[in-house]
């Protein structure tokens, strides 16, 4: 009853509109909300029921034109575990075959007023550009090159859980950079919260003008206190791009083995995994690595998320009135 | 050969104008009286000779400009222009000649194709516009297109713009060959191994938003080859769009040694970087890209010493539905035959990085010598090629519709300070 008052006090009109676009977009205390909101959820989780009625009644549509097992699963499961109703569009299958643009496809998901559109797209800017369009709240779910900001939160998010205090911490980011948007997210994620970046591989998948510390040595790994492997994306590496000579020679020399590891370095990766190409698989299941809590925290960080964006309020505090609701 | 819908001269009195030719030395309060079309009189008070008498106190009158790189998107692509938006918008810009890009589909390399073109020109040109024909057949850089029969039609200059001619060997051919024309030939320097999925020049900017960079040396590699092929064969070439620092260090050091060469600007890369990119903005997508503001102040310095003589707009009209798409997906181009004069003098001239009489020299007198047009001119004789300006007039970019077929301005909703009031362009009021 307390939270109808509070709502009706609100002045009228619309409040600015929230999305989650971009890292960018995002400042230390939005970082600390939401951070602190997924806490909350987690919590919640540890219950006999998990299911909020948080958002019960609101439309979240998944609109993913890239395949994806993680971010997609866990937006989804994130939407129902908070009582919302999901519509799940992919590319494949959908009107985007006969060639529709992205325009008509957001325009036509837009008439039936969801309250949030979670998009993946191949193209750097299509979230951007369907908050433009749509009326509905975006979230940011990687797109081409340029952004992948929840997994960006939810590997703070492991960092403060498995490792602890943020600030001062050193991250190594070992392997293809240039072609990762979830290294661009961290690196601005990491600028907000005080985590010195090393970024470390071959030169030609280093760009320069990013700020950061690089290194093509391998061997600089042994300075940080965790080492954040990138997927060698075997799809930009077409016949002919010469980033490197051969997937062999890149593991030979920026593979990481446990022989590369200080004894106890903790080890993260966004997945999918090329087992045996960036990382060992003696690192991917050892117990220093961090990467099925990376997997758990996906899903509360992007609960936090998908609450944020549409209360958009300093946010603990209710969510928990609305847990003792149910 | 310049072609233009056939209409009487006008008979005209512009009373009371600043009158400014930096070519010809000319910076005075005067009256002009045109007779059908020809400057017939320039006196601080001249006989109205019961003409139509334009009160131009407080304007500008000076040349009218030329602009020797426009798209017009026809044949093929008319839904995004025609002989007659483009040359509408062109007289809305003040200009009072254009040369047209053989970039369309079909590609103009043949004399069929630009005889067709030059016929719809003397029928809906409202200013004189010229067309260069291709290098190559179908710009596919494979062989050279006819150009003694091209330059006879009337082509005003080959190009592959849009495309380079990837081929060393081929170039060199294209040189020795064109010069037996006495054409040149206007050159878009890119290395496409080295820009290849390039969308945003590779900095810092592309680096975070993780755009594919195009590097500067992309353009500059091909800048230096094609400037060292010219020397070597004494032919003539014009490179078109200059855009990095090292491609402007070479267009200087060679002109230097004597090369015939000469470079153009566009108003974009003079006055925006690639931090414009940081709005995903489609219309601020281009080809060559937005650069640093090291290159940036490179070409406006380019553009005052004459190392640069020309200011091209490479208006590149696209459907509204084309730009309608995420960055990556648009096509490169952005229209400005509308705004490139208001945007210069507001960015360029009044902030006093650059002086009204060399924006007007190189947006006229400039490309007019490069492409062997007669250069438009404020002076007794001289048929009326005249643009009216308003300096202190502002104005919001898209209130009114463009004259253009396509939107896709960068400048949309910016306020710019000057304003063309009117244009005469081959002799007949084209607008105002």
């Amino acid at each position: 009853m307390i939270r109808l008052v509070k709502d009706d006090l609100r002045p009228p009109g619309d409040p600015p509109k929230r999305h989650l676009l971009s890292v960018a977009g995002l400042t230390r205390d939005d970082v600390e909300r939401l951070l602190g909101t997924a806490r909350t959820f987690e919590t919640s989780l540890e219950r006999h029921v998990k299911k909020l009625p948080t958002l019960k009644g609101h439309l979240i549509v998944n609109l993913f034109y890239e395949s994806s097992t993680r971010t997609s699963s866990s937006f989804e499961l994130a939407a129902k575990r908070l009582s919302a109703d999901t519509l799940n569009v992919k590319s494949t299958g959908s009107s985007v075959d006969k060639g529709e643009s992205l325009k008509d496809t957001a325009l036509t998901l837009g008439a039936y007023d969801p309250d949030v559109i979670v998009i993946r797209h191949p193209q750097i800017g299509a979230p951007q550009f369907v908050a433009r369009v749509t009326e509905a709240h975006v979230v940011n779910a990687g797109d081409g090159k340029h952004q992948h900001p929840t997994q960006a939160l939810l590997d703070l998010y492991t960092l403060r859980k498995e490792v602890g205090e943020l600030d001062g911490l050193h991250v190594a980011i070992v392997g293809d950079v240039l072609h990762s948007r979830v290294a661009r997210s961290l690196l601005q994620a990491f600028a907000l919260v005080g985590i010195r970046a090393t970024l470390v591989g071959p030169p030609a998948l280093l760009p320069r003008e990013l700020p950061a510390e690089t290194s093509t040595d391998i061997g600089a790994i042994l300075d940080a206190d965790v080492v954040y492997v990138l997927r060698m994306q075997n799809e930009r590496m077409e016949a002919g791009a010469n980033f490197v000579p051969s997937l062999r020679e890149y593991t030979a020399r920026w593979g990481i083995t446990p022989e590369r590891l200080r004894p106890g370095q903790k080890v993260m990766h966004p997945g999918p995994m090329n087992r045996g190409v960036e990382i060992d698989p003696r690192i991917a299941d050892s117990p220093d690595s961090l990467i099925t809590t990376q997997v758990r925290s996906g899903l509360v960080v992007r609960m936090a998320v998908l609450y944020d964006v549409l209360t958009g309020g300093p946010v603990g505090v209710q969510a928990l009135a609305a847990a003792e609701v149910a | 050969m310049l072609w233009q819908k056939d209409r009487p001269g006008a008979d005209l009195v512009i009373r009371g104008a600043r009158v400014v030719d930096p070519v010809e030395g000319l910076d005075a309060r005067i009256d002009v009286r045109i007779d059908g079309g020809t400057i017939a009189d320039m006196a601080a008070k001249v006989d109205a000779n019961e003409h139509r008498v334009v009160d131009a106190d407080g304007l500008v009158l000076a040349p009218a400009f030329v602009d020797p790189h426009v798209h017009l998107r026809t044949p093929g692509r008319e839904d995004e222009e025609t002989v007659t938006s483009g040359t509408a918008a062109a007289a809305a810009g003040g200009y009072c000649a254009i040369l047209a890009m053989p970039n369309t589909d079909p590609v103009v390399d043949s004399a069929a194709t630009l005889g067709a073109l030059a016929a719809a020109a003397r029928q809906e040109a409202e200013v004189p516009v010229g067309f260069l024909a291709a290098i190559t057949r179908g710009q596919r850089g494979e062989e050279l297109t006819e150009m003694g029969e091209l330059a006879e039609a009337g082509a005003v200059a080959f190009s592959d713009d849009g495309v380079p001619v990837s081929s060393a060997g081929l170039m060199r051919r294209a040189l020795q060959y064109a010069s037996s024309t006495e054409r040149p030939l206007a050159l878009h320097c890119e290395e496409p191994t080295l820009s290849r999925g390039g969308h945003v020049h590779e900095g810092r900017v592309a680096a975070e938003l993780g755009f594919t960079g195009y590097p500067s040396v992309a353009e500059s590699v091909m800048v230096a080859r094609d400037l060292a092929l010219a020397g070597y064969e004494s032919g003539r070439v014009h490179v078109l769009h200059l855009s990095a620092a090292e491609s402007v260090e070479a267009l200087r050091r060679s002109r230097e040694a004597g090369v015939a060469a000469s470079g153009e600007a566009t108003p974009h890369h003079l006055v925006l970087t690639d931090d414009a990119v940081r709005s995903l903005d489609p219309n601020v997508k281009m080809n060559p890209p937005l650069r640093a503001e090291a290159d940036r102040q490179a070409l406006l310095d380019a553009v005052r010493d004459g190392t640069i003589e020309a200011i091209a707009t490479d208006h590149a009209p696209h459907a509204a539905h084309e730009k309608e798409v995420p960055f990556e997906a648009a096509p490169f181009g952005v229209t400005g035959l509308e705004t490139a004069f208001a945007v210069l003098h507001t960015h360029l001239v009044q902030p006093g990085l650059l002086t009204l009489e060399t924006l007007l020299e190189r947006m006229s007198a400039g490309p007019a010598r490069i492409f062997g047009l007669e250069r438009p001119r404020v002076a007794k004789g001289a048929p009326a090629n005249l643009v009216l300006l308003d300096l202190e007039r502002e104005w919001t970019v898209g209130e009114q519709p463009f004259r253009s077929r396509s939107g896709n301005s960068w400048l949309l909703g910016s306020t710019l300070k000057g304003a063309v009031q009117m244009t005469v362009a081959g002799g007949v009021v084209a607008f105002e």
